[in-house]
């Protein structure tokens, strides 16, 4: 399994002198500006709620965009949305500039590029997590039950109490999937672990709320939790910040999250929306655009979990051992990793 | 059992200290007789100051001193519309509300580039919670040690200074000149006027005052309780404070165990999330979420008898027709 070296966080050398004489150009404008047109794509990224700068999903595809632009010279638009109307409104008006390919980022852009990539066939849509069934959208999904499955491993073997945690966002199927797979990986290496388990809201707010979030793993650690692995973007935040007052260990999720809180965050659940978001710009660029399903797992470098110098200190040889071996079974199919959406019920 | 109601109670104290200090801000704002629907800007404003400036200096005295400053300042802003200028005072207040929703947001985003959040604060721009002496040497202790250990000790400086401000206002208000006449102010301003004191400058003095709790407030919500501001982050809590001191009757120490009250609904809402109830089985997270809401309308409705708010509130005050 390749390991990942950590990405740099952009927003982390900002220093104050150079706070002081910024104070231009980004403003209130959530549109990047786009100079000239390297090449002959016009590729665009939508966020959802979380934001750019959520550390997590979203910035994951931020990550990719921003890689293929350095790597090829190409700009990109991109958006974030305040609230629900705005979706359908980006996407038109990244639509109507003739910008392609639009990549929308989350599931709850489905009806919004459903509706926008039937009024313009010609131009290539994409979407992340979500199945959005027309000749000219590519659905991006992946495996994340195979990633939480190897997160949840981890966490068991570092527990000392035999107690685990699992904070989500929004209270939706696929955030039952993280669950679903954490908890059979936590139960694969201690049958008895006892994991508790919490959503944060059930609207679009519950991506970005750090207070309820850090409060959550609070009262998972009261009952005696050691780990807390969250998927819940912005909220996230939270929940490893109250892990690492507690002294506790924090999973983050999506992005590399190991470097928020060195020593404190166990391992990062990477869901490579990044690399989504490359492949996108790339097969467009190319002329090699595919549009359909795509499923990124563990074996398609999709999923995977992050090693990197901030976290090298709380993965013992062991535990890497133990994860490798259990990611070639999952690879070639010897351990399956039960999908909650495949049946909207978890077993474990 | 008995430890779980613990771990509540010590969840209420930590939520429910924003809502109490915003609450004692309202209280004196409103006694003299300038309602502040302002309350929620405030915090948010403070919230943000608190935590950019923390992150700049690490340093969590002066985030504070930074998030008492702007709420002052949008007090006095609220103060300059509504006393000197006689406007709305509802008016007023919702606009410091969207003033702050959106400067706070717009300038984070143009400092940091983090979509409006404040970077997480580094070590020292935090307020850490306080052990205090002997907590983790009596906790095996039955009863005293988890309720010393866990409900009195660990929490941060600005906890104390909230539950520290609710005898502090009743002092003020109840048994000192200036209460006296803040009161006074608040229910018949021209009789004070009329004993010779200026109006004007008792409602500025309430509403910095006010200021200066708000800033505490917000202060807590981005230095002390969570590590960096975040877009909205008040999230209605200042409408909730709104709603307790109403409840309260306009009384400090019915304020506390209103937002104590409010605080509680919440930990709970957060601890019994996905937990098994015996004989009833696991509830929908939706009820708790619900519950505080449901509570205080039904609580608002039948339970309190009638709230009378001081007689002069949101009357701007005119020395003399003419």
């Amino acid at each position: 399994m390749g390991k990942l070296n950590a990405k740099p966080c952009m927003s982390e050398d900002i220093n104050v002198k150079k706070l002081l004489t910024m104070g231009t150009a980004l403003a209130g404008l959530a549109f990047s500006v786009a100079g000239a047109m390297a090449a002959d794509i016009k590729p665009a990224v939508l966020y959802d709620l979380g934001g750019r700068f959520d550390k997590s999903f979203n910035e994951a595809a931020y990550t990719g965009a921003e890689k293929f632009k350095e790597d090829n010279g190409v700009e990109y638009r991109d958006f974030e949305i305040q609230n629900d109307s705005q979706r359908e409104q980006a996407l038109r008006n990244f639509a109507k500039r003739g910008m392609s390919p639009i990549v929308a980022i989350g599931f709850s852009q489905a009806n919004a590029v459903e509706k926008v990539a039937k009024e313009f066939p010609d131009l290539q849509f994409a979407i992340v997590d979500m199945v959005v069934d027309l000749p000219n959208v590519r659905s991006i999904l992946f495996k994340e039950q195979e990633g939480s499955y190897v997160v949840g491993m981890l966490a068991a073997m570092a527990s000392e109490t035999g107690k685990v945690g699992f904070v989500g966002g929004m209270d939706i199927p696929l955030i039952s999937k993280f669950a679903c797979g954490y908890k059979q990986g936590v139960k694969s290496v201690n049958a008895d672990a006892e994991i508790f388990e919490n959503m944060t809201g059930t609207t679009g707010a519950a991506w970005n709320d750090p207070v309820k979030g850090g409060e959550l793993a609070k009262s998972q650690f009261d009952r005696g939790a050691d780990v807390v692995y969250h998927a819940a973007g912005g909220t996230g935040i939270g929940v490893l910040q109250a892990a690492a007052d507690a002294g506790k260990l924090g999973i983050g999720v999506d992005s590399n999250q190991n470097a928020l809180h060195p020593g404190s965050v166990l391992t990062s659940m990477l869901k490579r929306v990044d690399i989504a978001v490359y492949q996108a710009f790339e097969d467009a660029q190319n002329d090699t655009w595919s549009s359909g399903f795509e499923v990124l797992g563990l074996k398609e470098g999709g999923v995977d979990w992050a090693l990197d110098d901030h976290n090298a200190e709380l993965v013992n040889d062991e535990m890497k051992a133990a994860v490798e071996l259990a990611s070639q079974k999952i690879i070639s199919g010897e351990i399956e990793v039960h999908d909650y959406m495949s049946d909207q019920s978890c077993p474990f | 059992m008995f430890e779980v109601l613990i771990l509540t109670l010590d969840s209420t104290v930590r939520l429910s200290t924003p809502l109490l200090l915003a609450c004692l801000a309202g209280l004196y704002s409103e006694r003299s007789g300038v309602v502040d629907i302002g309350l929620e800007g405030k915090m948010l404003g403070a919230a943000f100051g608190a935590g950019a400036v923390a992150y700049i200096t690490a340093n969590a005295w002066l985030g504070l001193m930074a998030g008492i400053a702007v709420s002052v300042a949008l007090g006095l802003l609220h103060g300059f519309a509504s006393i000197t200028n006689r406007g709305n005072q509802i008016v007023s207040g919702v606009a410091i509300n969207f003033l702050a929703a959106g400067l706070t947001a717009l300038l984070g985003q143009t400092w940091f580039q983090q979509g409006g959040r404040t970077p997480s604060l580094p070590d020292g721009g935090r307020f850490k919670d306080v052990v205090w002496p002997f907590a983790e040497q009596i906790r095996e202790v039955p009863f005293i040690g988890p309720l010393y250990g866990e409900l009195i000790s660990g929490h941060n400086l600005l906890v104390y200074s909230a539950f520290l401000a609710v005898p502090l206002t009743w002092w003020v208000l109840f048994r000192s000149r200036f209460g006296l006449r803040l009161r006074a102010v608040g229910e018949s301003p021209a009789a004070v006027d009329t004993a010779g004191i200026s109006v004007t400058w008792l409602r500025y003095r309430a509403v910095i005052a006010c200021g200066i709790l708000c800033g505490f407030a917000g202060a807590y919500l981005s230095i002390a309780q969570g590590s960096g501001f975040g877009v909205n982050m008040t999230a209605g809590k200042g409408f909730i404070a709104l709603a307790a001191l109403i409840f309260a009757k306009w009384r400090p120490a019915s304020a506390m165990f209103a937002c104590l009250l409010f605080g509680f609904l919440d930990a709970v809402s957060i601890r019994m999330q996905g937990q098994e109830i015996p004989g009833i089985g696991e509830i929908p997270v939706q009820f708790f979420q619900a519950l505080p809401y449901i509570l205080t309308v039904i609580l608002l409705a039948g339970f309190i008898g009638k709230a009378i708010p001081p007689k002069a509130a949101g009357i701007p005050y005119l020395k003399e027709r003419s």
